[in-house]
């Protein structure tokens, strides 16, 4: 179901598992939001240059990049994308940096 | 007294196979009288929610689970499926509906003692309906919330030392026949190798990190009791190198009637008197086997180790003793491009046989492991040049079948280090499309027209 979120002032429209419904809806107080819910206790530069990376490669191409795309454009191993998003580049990363819910046979 | 009418659904009660609809009633029903008094976590009535959705689908013959769903346990990028009903008002004991893989021992084996405790974890935190098992193997737990997630993994593994399975474009959940465990054709251990590999590999399962899916399969000889060559991306079939092993006497016993043919498979039947020259000789593929005056002859060189004349007489005939594996990459599915079944890019490593230490036989599981690793090290080998080649050159959701198609066997042989042999064909090509490499031409491409010119004039 979906469901509009208040948060400092701002609204934001999510479905069942936390995603952005609009990517355009995404501010500094989505981050805030996602966080707590994604077990991450302080944002440092590295999770900024991974959300920065993924919204840039979505206004770009339309699509959330390849997790071997993410690890070339971050220069961050998998492994390290998982050390800064317990969840994975997928439900942790990409619902952080606002971009639509990934599909497929998940 | 049922939460919802359920008219098209109760027709399945009837008719001799076992009714789902019938158990999940008695499940629904146990549930309600909670004699055991549990503090289920999720709704008591989650299978009578789940009928009454599920009758709603006859009714409309459409599904009414919403598209996708992205839940999962910290650390772990997949093994969970989230799943939500889009009808969360009227049948909200099924709301969310999540399914937990877990990982399932090899060949299915278990002790009561086990099921019973992953049934206690699964009737607290979840509806009490499973899949035993999912088509790739899993143990599949049917239905639970968000907030369960969590822990019924942290029961799951403090409790009962036990892993997810893998879902995502990851390594999913590997598989394999009972092998040695109870099959006389068994050529290699394949409990042992499905273990070991999926230890070796549990960070490509629970990580997401590949194009696409990636399965592996486990079948003991070429029977394939677990489907390699159809169901798994790379698929690994026991077979052998040297001679079937014939016992003449116990061939004798076949022909005189005294021991049943293909261990009384068809005894529903009257199929006559056995006939070992039609129902084996005749139908050898390759027609290598004869028998003349009382004696099975069997010329090996031309066996193509099919099992016919082994599954038919398998007191008398036995696989040989040098034994391996043949490796085949590539099935899937049809999507997108069409369905493949396993190439043979691998014709046979072979499997020492003098090493057959247990765990047992180890001080703990990690010298056990490392002895597996020397023991399988080709094997690995193979497996991770196919996964640098597929992880650099596969494109986003191809399959490695696809991958192989697009960019040609020859460059797939290439990279993971075989020679192309005539085995690795059906037969040669029939299209004079063919490519050379620069450096395999003399000359090379350069070429200058006016150097052309000067013999063949415009
Ligand atoms: C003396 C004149 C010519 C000779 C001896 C000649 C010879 C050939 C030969 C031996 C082939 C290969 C056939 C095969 O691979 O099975 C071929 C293919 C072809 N030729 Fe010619 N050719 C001549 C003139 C032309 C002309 C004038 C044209 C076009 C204006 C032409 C167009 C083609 C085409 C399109 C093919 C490819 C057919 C295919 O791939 O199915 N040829 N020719
Ligand atoms: C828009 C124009 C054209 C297109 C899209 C086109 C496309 C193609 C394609 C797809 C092939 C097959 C390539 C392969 O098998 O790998 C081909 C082959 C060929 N085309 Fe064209 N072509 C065009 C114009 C022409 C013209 C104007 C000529 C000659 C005057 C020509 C002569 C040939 C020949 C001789 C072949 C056969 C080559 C071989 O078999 O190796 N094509 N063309
Ligand atoms: S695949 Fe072969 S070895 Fe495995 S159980 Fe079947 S017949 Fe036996
Ligand atoms: S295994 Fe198959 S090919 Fe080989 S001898 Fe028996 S029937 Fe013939």
């Amino acid at each position: 179901m979906a469901e509009t979120i208040e948060y400092n002032g701002k609204s934001f429209d999510v479905d069942e598992d936390g995603f952005l419904l609009d990517f355009t809806q995404f501010t500094e107080e989505w981050l805030e939001i996602v966080m707590k819910e994604e077990g991450i206790a302080e944002l440092n530069e590295e999770h900024k240059l991974v959300i920065d990376v993924l919204q840039d490669y979505y206004r770009k191409n339309g699509i959330a990049p390849m997790v071997r795309v993410l690890s070339k454009l971050t220069k961050f191993k998998l492994k390290h994308i998982y050390e800064l998003f317990p969840s994975g580049p997928g439900k942790g990363a990409c619902k952080m940096a606002g971009l639509p819910k990934p599909t497929g046979c998940v | 007294m049922a939460k919802h009418e359920t008219p098209l659904l109760d027709e399945l009660e009837s008719g001799p196979w076992p009714s789902f609809v019938s158990d999940i009633k008695q499940e629904a029903e146990v549930r309600a009288k909670n004699e055991k008094g549990i503090d289920f976590q999720i709704p008591a009535d989650a299978c009578d929610d789940l009928l009454g959705l599920l009758e709603l689908s006859f009714k409309d013959g459409t599904t009414h689970w919403k598209h996708g769903g992205i839940v999962g346990v910290f650390g772990y990028g997949g093994g969970i499926i989230g799943r939500y009903s889009d009808k969360p008002k009227d049948f909200p004991g099924c709301s969310s509906f999540h399914t937990v893989r877990v990982a399932q021992p090899g060949a299915k084996y278990y002790t009561t003692e086990f099921l019973r405790q992953l049934m206690d974890l699964w009737q607290l935190r979840g509806s009490g309906l499973t899949n035993m098992h999912g088509s790739t193997g899993d143990i599949v737990l049917l239905g639970t919330t968000t907030p369960q997630l969590e822990e019924i993994f942290y029961t799951l593994t403090h409790e009962m030392d036990q892993d997810l399975g893998g879902s995502g474009s990851n390594l999913r959940t590997p598989a394999d026949c009972i092998g040695q465990s109870r099959c006389e054709y068994a050529c290699y251990d394949t409990q042992e190798l499905c273990y070991f590999l999926t230890m070796m590999y549990q960070d490509e399962l629970h990580r997401p990190a590949f194009p696409y899916k990636f399965k592996f399969k486990f079948d003991g000889c070429p029977n394939g009791c677990v489907a390699s060559m159809a169901r798994s991306d790379l698929s690994f079939i026991g077979t052998w190198k040297d001679q079937i092993q014939v016992d003449q006497a116990e061939v004798a016993l076949y022909v005189d009637g005294t021991t049943p043919a293909n261990a009384g498979s068809h005894s529903g039947r009257d199929w006559g008197a056995f006939d070992i020259q039609a129902e084996v000789v005749d139908l050898c593929p390759t027609d290598c086997m004869s028998y003349v005056d009382g004696e099975l002859k069997i010329y090996d060189k031309e066996c193509t180790r099919c099992m016919h004349c082994i599954n038919v007489m398998p007191k008398a005939l036995k696989i040989g003793k040098q034994r391996g594996v043949s490796m085949l990459a590539g099935a899937k599915a049809p999507i997108v491009d069409g369905a493949q079944m396993g190439t043979l890019v691998v014709p046979f490593l072979e499997i020492d046989q003098t090493m057959n230490k247990q765990l047992a036989d180890f001080d703990t599981e990690e010298e056990w492991m490392e002895y597996l690793e020397e023991k399988y090290e080709a094997l690995t080998e193979v497996i991770e040049a196919v996964w640098d080649y597929w992880m650099e050159e596969g494109k986003n959701r191809e399959r490695l079948g696809e991958l192989m198609i697009r960019q040609g066997l020859q460059r797939f042989l290439e990279k993971i280090g075989q020679e192309p042999q005539a085995v690795h064909v059906d037969h040669p090509r029939t299209n004079p499309y063919i490519f050379w490499k620069e450096e395999e031409v003399e000359g090379g491409w350069d070429r200058d027209i006016n150097e052309y010119r000067k013999h063949h004039a415009r």
